[in-house]
């Protein structure tokens, strides 16, 4: 049975079967690419995506689960975001393949709390694997953005 | 600078190998270092914007192509900036130099007369309506590079040395840039039923259980002991292979238990022994320590993958390998093919610490792709896959032994190192895994080791840059680990580190000397004892206190392979149950640094990952193989758990740039090593420091 949703704001009917994991529909079958798997596992943090605003592993979530819910990717972020932007300018990454996860983690933390406190920031992110060692330039840019977005920054 | 040819340019003569002047006025620089996540083809384009002085954003690099890019070997060592910017610097200083020689004839004036302003030459600060793109000639790229001209002196530089941002890092937040995310034509995905070890042969596989699991379609592709799962369907596949295992017998499957996994082991097994740098016995009378670390896993972020397409009798593959030359090398040999009817192009993986999956894993796509020609195969290793079948950087058993003068400083050093082989790439010996699944297998693996003119791999930085009279290092290098090994970030360098620096802090405390008063007074090479001092004065030495207070300050220190670049680390502890590192000083000098900015990154990179390497890591084994396969089995430090770092570069822009990229490990760890002995008032000296160890250690006393 079609499954409808949304995904980044927009309404799409899926056609895979219920059981297939959220992570597949959204790189296979929706050709968002942003959204990776690590472990399959909800151990990495590299799946992360939004769910109604809350973040969640997408590699072990079955899309049947979502009708009518509203995921946001890295995508949906536009390129442009504060928090893309604090990442560029702190040079937040080395390989980069954990960031997407990251930064949906780190928008969740900024949209509910403005103002986080390191020992937050470090909470809303410690589900997150960085092999690379770039945390703390992590940890520099998602404070960045929030000021940026206290300020008024928008993307 | 040396004198000597580098070998990227002894090994690619052509000017237009590395360097085209394109119509859309850009200039593509074509390298054969490739990315793996360190920044090095950002600051590989720094050196050609600075020495052609065209902008940096005309710059279009090609990086890692066997059909297109210079043949630069494999990406490793710390060597992308040594040798391959040396070589840029020197391809880019030449063709500049033939071109204004040309234009100078031309204008009737002396090469030196023209200046060059994003890409435009200029006489007399005029337009001479002349740029390098309406310029050049073919002729300009015809004789052999000679590596003579003369590169701008460091003073003049305006690109080189300044922080430039990452040019892959855009793409790679807005959700593109990996290889995992390549889409072809007429793509199909597949997985892989492992041999679980060589010389293993597949008894029966029990196929329906597995389609029933899949819940779709898939061919299964047999070649002797290589199986995969291919079908349209990534889901699908997946599926198959992770229910794969339970319906496959296998005979001859190599019986381990868990002692193997630890570094005690090694010792006395059968190994090849040497003994370098000193021919005498070493004296009677001599204090001793032994040091470990276990195996340890590169641990990348993403499965590795690779694309293979098998067309006509061509066979291209798309690989994050760190060398895509010997990959060819190794396609071809495997397969049975010629090299030059293969193809491989770099495209972008996770952080490569070093020789993981990523050309096994092109292996096994090239094998599908030829079993099912006309379609552009995709393999993605699972997690389990991953943990299970990278090569391992080996564990090492080192043991230090000085003989001291009066005073308690060492007249005579020894550090007996036993380890299994850490280079197993097909050109030292090793085996492509896929390749001892295929009908004909290769023969054993040869162990081999780096020769020490490369820095060696289990004796690298075991011979102490301090200035003792007799140095001797005694090397086993064990022929047959329980698992594959091959090189990890640093090679012997981490382990090694640890065991000279900790038993330096060993030493000094018997002698009843201050450790850094105790290394300064042993060391004459002033850009060390330049660093030593700068993480002594920031770090706070002077007030260490005693020790047993649970919050230590410990110090490490090296110089990469004893030949690349220097760096100083000083970390504070704090040890109650687990030791957690709160902050970490850290000073380095790697000559001139082409990207300031990327060299910290790597710096602090290194000792965040020397960090986890030192306190959590280890490599579990069971009857059957590696029983550490997921995250929850193998951690790796979390955020939580990563200390504030302050770094300072040291700049010496007139001395030749040393690869910085692995050079804080190993004083990362020596430094936890003594913080957490001056925290405790006993030390440890196995990694990794856990919480058990800790509680050993103190109810040893």
């Amino acid at each position: 049975m079609p499954i409808d949703w949304l995904v980044n704001g927009t309404p799409v009917r899926t056609a895979s079967a219920g059981t297939t994991p959220l992570l597949d529909v959204l790189r296979n079958e929706l050709d968002l690419k942003g959204t990776r798997y690590g472990c399959g596992l909800e151990q990495c943090g590299s799946c992360m995506v939004l769910i109604d605003g809350k973040p969640a592993y997408a590699c072990a979530r079955e899309i049947g689960s979502l009708a009518g819910r509203s995921v946001t990717t890295i995508e949906g972020l536009g390129g442009n975001h504060p928090l893309q932007r604090a990442f560029l300018d702190e040079q937040a990454g080395q390989c980069g393949y954990c960031l997407s996860g990251i930064i949906m983690s780190a928008k969740a933390l900024l949209d509910t709390n403005p103002s986080p406190s390191r020992t937050e920031i470090i909470a809303a992110l410690d589900n997150h694997l960085c092999r690379c060692g770039a945390q703390p330039r992590i940890l520099r840019a998602v404070e960045k953005a929030a000021a940026m977005m206290r300020q008024g920054v928008r993307s | 600078m040396s004198d000597t040819l580098p070998l990227s340019i002894v090994n690619n003569r052509r000017m237009d190998k590395w360097l085209r002047f394109q119509p859309d006025r850009t200039l593509r620089l074509a390298v054969g270092k490739v990315e793996l996540g360190q920044g090095n083809v950002t600051a590989l384009a720094q050196i050609a914007a600075e020495e052609l002085d065209v902008s940096l954003a005309c710059i279009a690099v090609l990086s890692g192509d066997t059909q297109d890019a210079p043949d630069e070997g494999q990406t490793t060592s710390s060597q992308s900036i040594e040798v391959s910017g040396r070589s840029v610097r020197l391809v880019t200083a030449e063709l500049r130099a033939r071109v204004l020689d040309r234009l100078a004839q031309r204008l009737n004036c002396a090469p030196e007369e023209i200046a060059v302003e994003d890409g435009a030459f200029l006489l007399a600060d005029a337009p001479t309506g002349h740029d390098y793109w309406n310029f050049v000639q073919p002729d300009d790229f015809v004789a052999d590079i000679t590596g003579t001209a003369t590169p701008k002196p460091p003073s003049a530089y305006r690109v080189v040395g300044q922080p430039v941002p990452r040019r892959d890092l855009p793409g790679k937040i807005s959700g593109a840039g990996f290889i995992h995310d390549m889409v072809r034509p007429d793509m199909l995905h597949a997985r892989i039923l492992r041999q679980p070890n060589r010389g293993a042969t597949l008894a029966s596989f029990d196929e329906a259980p597995v389609r029933r699991a899949a819940g779709g379609d898939f061919q299964v592709v047999r070649v002797g002991n290589f199986v995969a799962f291919v079908g349209a369907n990534e889901t699908v596949v997946q599926r198959a292979a992770a229910a794969a295992p339970a319906h496959a017998v296998w005979d001859k499957v190599r019986a381990l238990t868990p002692d193997m996994a630890e570094a005690a082991w090694l010792v006395g097994q059968p190994s090849n022994d040497r003994v370098l740098y000193a021919d005498q016995p070493p004296p009677a009378n001599v204090v001793e320590a032994s040091y470990s670390r276990p195996y340890v896993a590169h641990a990348a972020m993403a499965p590795s993958c690779a694309l293979a397409e098998y067309r006509d009798g061509q066979l291209s593959v798309w690989s994050h390998t760190q060398g895509p030359y010997p990959l060819r090398d190794s396609l071809a040999n495997v397969l049975g093919m010629p090299a030059d009817r293969i193809t491989v192009r770099h495209a972008h993986g996770a952080g490569c610490y070093g020789h993981n999956g990523a050309d096994d894993v092109a292996v096994d796509a090239a094998v599908i792709a030829r079993e099912v020609p006309g379609h552009c195969i995709r393999v993605q290793w699972r997690r389990e896959e991953e943990f299970g079948f990278e090569p391992f950087g080996t564990a090492m058993h080192v043991t230090v032994r000085a003989a001291l003068d009066e005073a308690g400083k060492p007249l005579d050093w020894t550090a007996e190192i036993w380890a299994a082989t850490h280079v197993q790439r097909p050109s030292s010996g090793g085996n492509m895994l896929t390749h001892e699944a295929l009908p004909t297998p290769p023969p054993d693996p040869r162990p081999t080791d780096p020769p020490e003119a490369n820095g060696g791999g289990g004796t690298r930085n075991a011979l102490p840059a301090y200035d003792f009279p007799v140095k001797r290092i005694v090397h086993h290098l064990v022929r047959q680990p329980p698992v594959r090994t091959s090189a990890l970030r640093g090679l012997g360098a981490l382990p090694n580190v640890f065991a000279l620096e900790c038993f330096i802090d060993e030493l000094a405390e018997r002698a009843g000397i201050d450790p850094v008063q105790y290394r300064l007074s042993l060391l004459s090479d002033p850009r060390a004892r330049r660093l030593i001092e700068n993480v002594a004065d920031r770090s706070g030495w002077a007030d260490r206190g005693p020790a047993g207070s649970g919050r230590g300050l410990g110090m490490g220190w090296a110089r990469y392979k004893n030949k690349a670049a220097y760096a100083a680390v000083a970390v504070e502890v704090e040890v109650d149950r687990e030791v957690q590192v709160r902050r970490v000083w850290c000073a380095a000098d790697a000559g001139l640094v082409i990207n300031p900015d990327g060299g910290k990154n790597q710096l602090d990179g290194g000792i965040v990952q020397a960090i986890s390497m030192t306190l959590k890591e280890q490599v579990k084994l069971d009857a059957t193989g590696v029983a550490s396969l997921d995250w929850a089995s193998y951690p790796i430090l979390k955020f939580s758990e990563v200390p504030e770092i302050a770094t300072e570069i040291i700049h010496a822009p007139d001395l030749p740039t040393l690869g910085m990229g692995e050079c804080t490990f190993g004083p990362t760890a020596a430094a936890i090593g003594n913080a957490v002995a001056h925290a405790l008032g006993v030390r440890i000296r196995d990694m990794p420091l856990t919480r058990d160890r800790i509680a050993a250690a103190l109810l040893r006393g």
